[in-house]
């Protein structure tokens, strides 16, 4: 590894920390919420976002030219709040007004607060809504990209194999689907309630290019998103692997941790085992 | 005599002529939605999606977030029943500029049977935030109405038929989305339609005429928005109302109107539609009768209103 990379790959680390740390604490301010599944997407979010990977402009969030990014598993949408303020597309003073009313942080993402493409939470249909794009993209000749990330769970949903076909036919190689997959969803392991594996074997019959990470492994991160770059005439799935409630002792891997907030007494435990963790 | 289908795919080669940002999607059947004349002449804006509804509208959805005005094309059940959810999750919650061709509406369709005729979705459709519903009568206003699809903001869904439609509009007369058109004046029932029961309700006006009543058809080409004045109106002036339609009584064309009679100006009221039944299949001319969708079904729903009001 080069010297540039270590130092690249130092500073997401530290933003990772401090992107769960935000994360975690407007759950609990929320009183509810997903640490689960958005404690999984942290380190595919820090790549996009601080990796100089995602084409963006907080200052101009409808920017033409600029690559979108599909939240498709919507629930993970407190991870992608916190990139966002982070990145200056709103003040982060607003990650305290999660699922409030009024607040347009909803619990679930809706189109209209800035850096949010679409609205989504309902789960399959971010796919689909990523082809629209990347079709109009390539009708109007731009150069952008489209990334998509969904979950595991989510693609026990058929319209998201709808998707996949329509992207395998229509050869989007400048479309990129990231799957988090964490393993676990709301009511237990994903190979028990229903198995999806083998996942990169699906994608692959599907026509697309297949690069499976460590999903919290900055490093491979980082090089599967080059890669999609250069893949032609195809479109690319980074099947993420990753870990349900990452970084914090007591949620990792546990179904319970899908959809509940921390209470005071474990959001100060997990805020100290997050500072003291070495993640990425 | 042409389908409203026909006036839909007119309407999308006018279209792609006239805007660069029109695009058609189409769920396979593009020689029964016609959306395969816009294919013809603009291959590259043209998108087959093959048979996957859900996808379709998602991918219509993505046009629509990237300044694309896209028209989703499939039979009328497929559009709007199977992908319900992704319309309300992926379009209208976003009040995204998607436009939904259904073709093969109501009994009309014919040999068909039940499962290829959409007898809910002015029901679903209407019950979706933002969305316009638009029924056409005939070609002519099908075309105009598709046209005028493109530059109304928000999504809207036009119902349409595969059954050649009589000619009941000119060219020349006006459309505006939203707004009634009077067809006829009368003063002592008012019977509103929407798509083929237009054509019924003009005959059903003649037979009611040769009875001595005189009967005011109202041609409702939107059924959302609901034109409300043109019903308050026919309330205070002619008493008693008869709403008809090829399409389900519950929570179709029929009760948007009676919702408005109810609030507004209430008068005695019947709906001719589907009674809560499946379709099947036979001759649409044959099935008309037999659901009591015809012009005689409309002038004695029409004498018993008129009934009711004298009371």
């Amino acid at each position: 590894m080069t010297r540039e990379l270590e130092e690249k790959i130092t500073a997401l680390k530290k933003k990772a920390k401090e992107v769960r740390k935000d994360d975690l604490t407007m759950l609990a301010k929320a009183g509810s919420g997903h640490p689960g599944g958005s404690l999984s997407l942290v380190e595919i979010l820090v790549t996009l976002f601080y990796g100089e990977i995602l084409k963006h402009d907080p200052k101009n969030p409808e920017w033409a030219d600029r690559d979108r990014l599909v939240l498709s598993k919507g629930h993970g949408c407190p991870a992608l709040y916190v990139l966002l303020a982070h990145r200056g597309y709103f003040p982060r003073s607003l990650l305290w007004t999660l699922r409030q009313l009024g607040s347009p942080l909803q619990g679930h993402p809706h189109r209209g607060l800035a850096g949010i493409e679409t609205s989504s939470g309902s789960l399959g249909q971010g796919l689909s809504i990523a082809n629209g794009m990347a079709l109009a993209a390539r009708l109007d000749q731009k150069s952008h990209r489209i990334y998509c990330v969904t979950g595991d769970g989510e693609i026990q949903e058929g319209q998201i194999w709808e998707a996949a076909m329509t992207a395998g036919h229509y050869k989007l190689d400048h479309l990129c689907a990231i799957v988090d997959a964490n393993g676990i969803q709301q009511n237990g392991p994903v190979a028990q309630i229903k198995n999806l594996e083998p996942l990169p074997e699906k994608w692959r019959s599907f026509g697309w290019h297949t690069i499976e990470v460590n999903g919290h492994k900055f490093s491979e991160l980082l090089s599967a998103f080059q890669e999609a770059l250069s893949v032609k005439e195809k479109p690319t799935v980074v099947i993420a692997r990753t870990v349900k409630g990452k970084g914090v002792s007591f949620m990792e891997g546990r179904s319970e941790w899908h959809g509940k907030a921390p209470n005071a007494e474990q959001l100060e435990q997990a805020l100290k085992e997050i500072e003291a963790g070495d993640i990425g | 005599m042409k389908a409203t289908r026909d006036g839909f795919g007119e309407g999308l080669l006018e279209l792609g002529r006239a805007r660069r940002d029109v695009v058609v999607l189409s769920g396979d059947l593009g020689d029964s939605t016609r959306a395969i004349w816009f294919q013809k002449e603009f291959p590259n804006r043209f998108f087959e999606i093959g048979i996957a509804e859900q996808d379709m509208l998602g991918t219509a959805a993505g046009f629509a977030l990237s300044g694309k005005i896209p028209f989703a094309c499939s039979f009328g059940v497929f559009a709007t029943g199977r992908a319900w959810e992704q319309i309300r999750t992926s379009v209208c919650n976003m009040n995204l500029n998607v436009k939904i061709g259904g073709t093969h509406c109501g009994i009309s369709v014919g040999a068909d049977g039940t499962t290829n005729e959409a007898m809910e979705d002015i029901t679903l459709m209407r019950s979706q935030v933002h969305m316009t519903v638009i029924v056409p009568c005939d070609a002519i206003e099908a075309r105009k109405a598709t046209i005028a699809a493109a530059s109304t903001p928000g999504p809207v869904y036009l119902r349409l038929g595969r059954y050649p439609a009589p000619g009941v509009t000119q060219e020349k007369d006006p459309f505006v989305v939203g707004k009634a058109n009077l067809i006829r004046d009368g003063k002592d029932v008012s019977l509103f339609a929407c798509g083929l029961m237009v054509h019924e309700a003009i005959q059903a006006a003649d037979l009611l005429g040769s009875q001595g009543i005189r009967a005011r058809v109202v041609n409702m080409h939107t059924v959302k928005p609901v034109d409300r004045e043109a019903i308050v109106a026919a309330c205070r002036e002619t008493g008693a109302i008869v709403t008809a339609e090829e399409h389900t009584i519950v929570g179709g064309f029929g009760s948007a109107v009676a919702e408005v009679v109810v609030e507004e100006c209430p008068v005695p009221l019947a709906r001719i539609g589907i009674l809560d039944r499946i379709g099947e299949s036979g001759e649409p001319e044959e099935l008309f009768k037999a659901f009591h969708l015809t012009a005689q079904d409309i002038a004695q729903a029409a004498r018993s209103v008129i009934q009711k009001k004298r009371k």
